[in-house]
């Protein structure tokens, strides 16, 4: 079976196995959009709003449209789609719902707002046809921060919310944490700690940008849309009802994706407006964003600003948390989640891996004349765990405690547990992940081993859980219109044995080719090699979600096992009858086979008479080999866990920062392919070391952007990213297939705390706590030099 | 703007007469000209390294050159790498074995980077890797089993070079030395 002999135990699951994914994108033979020619195929480049806000007076295309190479141009009436519009279903005090036009059409929201698309033969001719554009502006006084979003002394971003506040939620409030919370003031036995921490407006930046390739088929009177998105049903559904189309009438499909990490599982108004330029000119139309354009006009997120109080008994244990919660979501509510993404879920989760006996909280999502922002890898678990790791802190610092003793003094250990935020918690390992990190720092002698070379050194831990597996139910308690949760499996063995294998879930690098493949052949008793996965097609598949919030493995993997299983009762069944025996003394032989009493017939035997000798079959079976099924998670999830430490040395003259050693304890249950779990940590502690120390979106008090390209957002090299050092841990998940829990964005989610407390640790001695990202080197640098000014 | 040039391109080998703007940068000839689609374009500014090739051994951005400004030189992308039966050089394989793509936009940035890299530089030590590793972006691994990979195939190769060289056991039969194969 071509065996690579990785396999442990006999089983697939489990093994780091050659991923199927590898060949070719090692060999430059990999699809991804780009890389895709059609006959006739005309290239978009947008026309984009200049001012972060403005009446949009005029857009004259006629210079645009004598451009050599230009065969069309395109803005809002000419394409006359309808909006892209999310809801939550929350009264109107709690959500404002507002629209998105695929084009704009008399409003500017944020500087590089499409205003036209222009179709060319070729991309440089294209772009010549976006400088011919008149486009003219009435300026608005911008609004660009948090300040002046909430004052909203001038004209607001959206006429429906005056205030600039698209969602405003205020949830659990605890009955009595007044009283706490002032009894705990005014006691000397108890203390109340704040923070108050800022993040920075980050991209995802998958090194793809967005892009897509759509063509009207008269033959299959489809329009096909090839794109890379992480929610290619959302893509469809949304632009039926943009274009009017039924929704068999749209077909999309994703090639290979270089990443996505959250940016892509939204739908784009470029994605939307391509496919119609494609439908109105009967010609393929091929749009790749530019990295300006990604860096600028694509989907931000992680603007946040939180104030948060927490009481405290003399001994260290939590005993109310109050917390304030701001998010900057931009200019407009992306589909399906809505603005509501980031706050709804810092307040429903914010008590993190901690027996927080009473909360309260507020979160708001704001609207300002920046490009809008989509759930970015942890979706505000990064900011909520600085909260409550800042908090363990201050408080362990304040009491004259050690900051883990309190940790550990508050950690839910004990599980199922049921928190004061209405969820249940599955078991997971906090305190021993919390444990083991600090043994292996402390077995590997840090701090002590830092060089002494003039610097500061200083350790930081961060302990936190991240639900994985949200299922239906769990999607149903934000309230939002559309409910993603559950996935559909469809799997069919053909004449020669092997199985193909549909998920509504994709990679977009998690390898999905492979550990799907682990999956379904455990269960089959085939090799790996023998499972193909089809992803990413809605014609293909059945309604899906696509690949975000760690929920492939967990929910589509669980699906493509139940209809594995599903598919070995249907050949149980059929060999049973082959064999005249009982379907119950039948059962498969974990080697391409099924067991029946004293025979086994192989796979290839009983597909040979599903198919191509049905008379054989019984009566009450039809021919073929095929099985569907579902699976959702009614109840709260999954809970991953893990604990992070991180030793870093500050340099007084530079204000520079070199993290010494990083260690991640993770616990995702059980390892699928225990490499890729390791890689999804690695790339995701990458990407919170880099909202932790290096990457920010800016702008200028009128809004226009400061980063528009890699020389002003700093993306961190391997110059920067230390090597990790990563321990297993394996609590097994009760109710996913295999035992699996979500792996897919912990890293992100630890990171930038224990970034954030390793520098506060070596910045002890100057009396500065910092509570903020990305950390500047100024910022540093001032911290450090404090007593000599 | 229109205008076009003639420009003679030797690519992996092989020699191509293209007719095109003297705009047209090497990365949009070789992926939409030539087919070669295996170089990837990620920023179109040098930054991100996606779009390495080499020029005349060296490792250089594509989207940062026109086409006609490498005439008669040669290039190599990944394309040049596998076999002929599409089996994977020993780079290839490291950075498989060491799960040091995931994606798969970068790698073939990455790959020719290390492919230059080593080439001149056979000796180099994984703190040396780890700096040539920064000249491109990845924003899917964290660079460690990039890194790795790459020194892993460095390893191997001195290997190789040293058992070559190494005195052949005296039960082998040595090779004739007037033999010009």
């Amino acid at each position: 079976m071509g065996e690579p002999g990785l396999r442990r135990d006999g089983t697939w699951v489990g093994a780091s196995v050659p991923r199927r994914e590898d060949p070719r994108l090692l060999t430059g033979r990999g699809r991804f959009v780009d890389d895709i020619t059609l006959p006739r195929m005309l290239h978009a480049a947008f026309v984009r709003g200049t001012e972060a806000h403005a009446l949009l007076t005029s857009v004259d295309l006629t210079g645009t449209r004598a451009v050599p190479g230009v065969v069309a141009a395109f803005d809002a009436a000419d394409l006359g789609l309808g909006d892209i519009t999310a809801l939550l279903d929350r009264p109107a005090e709690e959500f404002t719902p507002t629209a998105m036009p695929v084009l704009a059409r008399d409003r500017i929201r944020f500087a590089g707002e499409p205003v036209a698309i222009v179709l060319a033969t070729d991309p440089y001719a294209a772009e010549d046809g976006v400088e011919a554009a008149l486009v003219e502006l009435e300026p608005l006084p911008p609004v660009v921060t948090e300040a002046a979003a909430l004052t909203a002394d001038g004209p607001p971003v959206h006429d429906e919310a005056p205030g600039n506040v698209l969602v405003d939620v205020s949830l659990f409030a605890t009955d009595g944490i007044d009283s706490i919370l002032d009894t705990a003031l005014a006691s000397s036995e108890q203390v109340v700690v704040t923070v108050e921490t800022r993040t920075g407006r980050q991209n995802a930046l998958p090194l793809e940008t967005r892009g897509v390739v759509a063509d009207w088929d008269d033959r299959d009177e489809q329009l096909v849309v090839r794109t890379c998105t992480q929610v290619p049903h959302q893509v469809r559904t949304v632009l039926a009802r943009c274009a009017g189309l039924a929704e068999r009438q749209v077909r999309v499909t994703v090639p290979d994706m270089g990443g996505g990490f959250g940016q892509k599982c939204v739908v784009g108004r470029e994605e939307i407006a391509a496919a119609a330029a494609a439908r109105l000119l009967r010609r393929p139309v091929k749009w790749i964003e530019d990295r300006r354009e990604a860096l600028t006009a694509s989907f931000l997120a992680r603007e946040q600003h939180y104030t948060a109080r927490a009481a405290f008994s003399r001994d260290g244990e939590i005993l109310a948390l109050d917390a304030d919660v701001v998010c900057d979501m931009g200019a407009y509510s992306c589909y399906p989640f809505t603005a509501g993404i980031e706050p709804l879920m810092a307040s429903a989760e914010m008590p993190s891996v901690y027996r927080v006996p009473a909360y309260r909280v507020r979160g708001r999502a704001i609207t300002t004349n920046k490009a809008p922002t989509a759930p970015y890898r942890g979706v505000s678990r990064p900011q909520y765990v600085m909260v409550m790791e800042r908090l363990m802190e201050r408080a362990a610092r304040t009491l004259g405690l050690d900051a883990l003793d309190v940790r550990r003094r508050n950690l839910i250990t004990e599980f199922p547990y049921r928190g004061i935020n209405g969820v249940t918690y599955d078991p997971g390992s906090y305190r021993e992940s919390l444990d083991l990190c600090e043994q292996v720092l402390r077995d590997e002698g840090w701090p002590g081993r830092a060089p002494d070379d003039g610097r500061v050194v200083g350790i930081g831990y961060a302990c936190f859980s991240e639900r994985t597996g949200y299922g239906s139910g769990a999607f149903a308690q934000r309230r939002m219109q559309v409910v993603p949760g559950f996935d559909i499996s469809q799997i069919t063995m053909d004449l020669d044995g092997t199985v193909t294998v549909t998920t509504g879930t994709l990679s977009h690098g998690q390898s999905h080719e492979t550990t799907f493949a682990q999956i379904v052949a455990d269960r089959l008793g085939i090799g790996y090699d023998k499972v193909t996965i089809v992803q990413g097609d809605t014609d293909r598949i059945t309604y899906g979600w696509g690949s975000f919030a760690s929920r492939s493995v967990t929910i589509g993997g669980s699906a493509a096992a139940a209809a594995t299983d599903k598919l070995g009762e249907q050949l149980c069944m059929l060999a049973a009858h082959l064999a005249g025996v009982d379907a119950d003394v039948c059962e498969l032989d974990g080697a391409g086979g099924v067991r029946a009493g004293d025979r086994t017939l192989p796979f290839t035997e009983l597909a040979d008479v599903a198919y191509l000798r049905a008379h054989l079959l019984p009566k009450d079976v039809g021919p073929g080999l095929t099985a569907t099924a579902s699976f959702d998670v009614a109840g709260d999830g999954t809970f991953s866990n893990a604990t992070h430490g991180c030793v870093v040395a500050l340099d007084p003259g530079t204000g520079g920062v070199e993290i010494l050693r990083y260690v991640c304890v993770e616990d995702c249950g059980v390892a699928i392919h225990p490499r890729v779990v390791e890689g999804q940590a690695r790339g995701g502690i990458a990407q919170g070391i880099a909202g932790a120390l290096f990457e920010q979106v800016t702008y200028d008090e009128l809004g226009q952007p400061l980063t528009p390209s890699f020389m002003e957002y700093k993306v961190p090299t391997a110059a920067e990213i230390p090597d990790v050092r990563i321990e297993h841990l394996e609590t097994p998940c009760a109710f996913t297939a295999n035992g699996a829990k979500g792996a897919g964005e912990g890293g992100t989610i630890g990171a930038p705390a224990a970034v954030l407390n390793a520098v506060n640790d070596a910045l002890r001695h100057t009396g500065v706590e910092l509570d903020h990202t990305p950390l500047a080197r100024a910022d540093l640098y001032a911290a450090l030099n404090r007593e000599a000014s | 703007m229109t205008d076009v040039q003639l420009v003679e391109l030797t690519v992996n080998g092989e020699r191509h007469d293209l007719a095109i703007p003297p705009r047209r940068t090497l990365a949009d000839v070789l992926r939409h000209d030539l087919g070669l689609t295996g170089t990837h374009v990620g920023c179109e500014h040098g930054i991100c390294g996606a779009c390495t090739v080499l020029v005349d051994g060296a490792p250089a951005r594509a989207c940062l050159l026109f086409a006609a400004q490498v005439e008669y030189a040669a290039i190599s992308t990944v394309e040049s790498l596998a076999g002929p039966d599409g089996e994977l050089s020993d780079l290839q394989r490291c950075f498989g074995e060491h799960h040091g793509l995931q994606c798969g936009f970068c790698t073939p940035g990455f790959l020719m980077l290390a492919e230059g890299y080593l080439a001149e530089e056979p000796h180099a030590t994984r703190e040396e890797i780890r700096e040539v590793v920064a000249s491109n972006l990845c924003r899917c691994t964290g660079y460690e089993t990039i890194i790795d990979a790459v020194d892993d195939c460095a390893s191997r190769r001195r290997a190789a070079l040293q058992a070559a060289l190494d005195p052949v056991p005296a039960a082998a039969p040595r090779p004739d030395p007037g033999s010009t194969a």
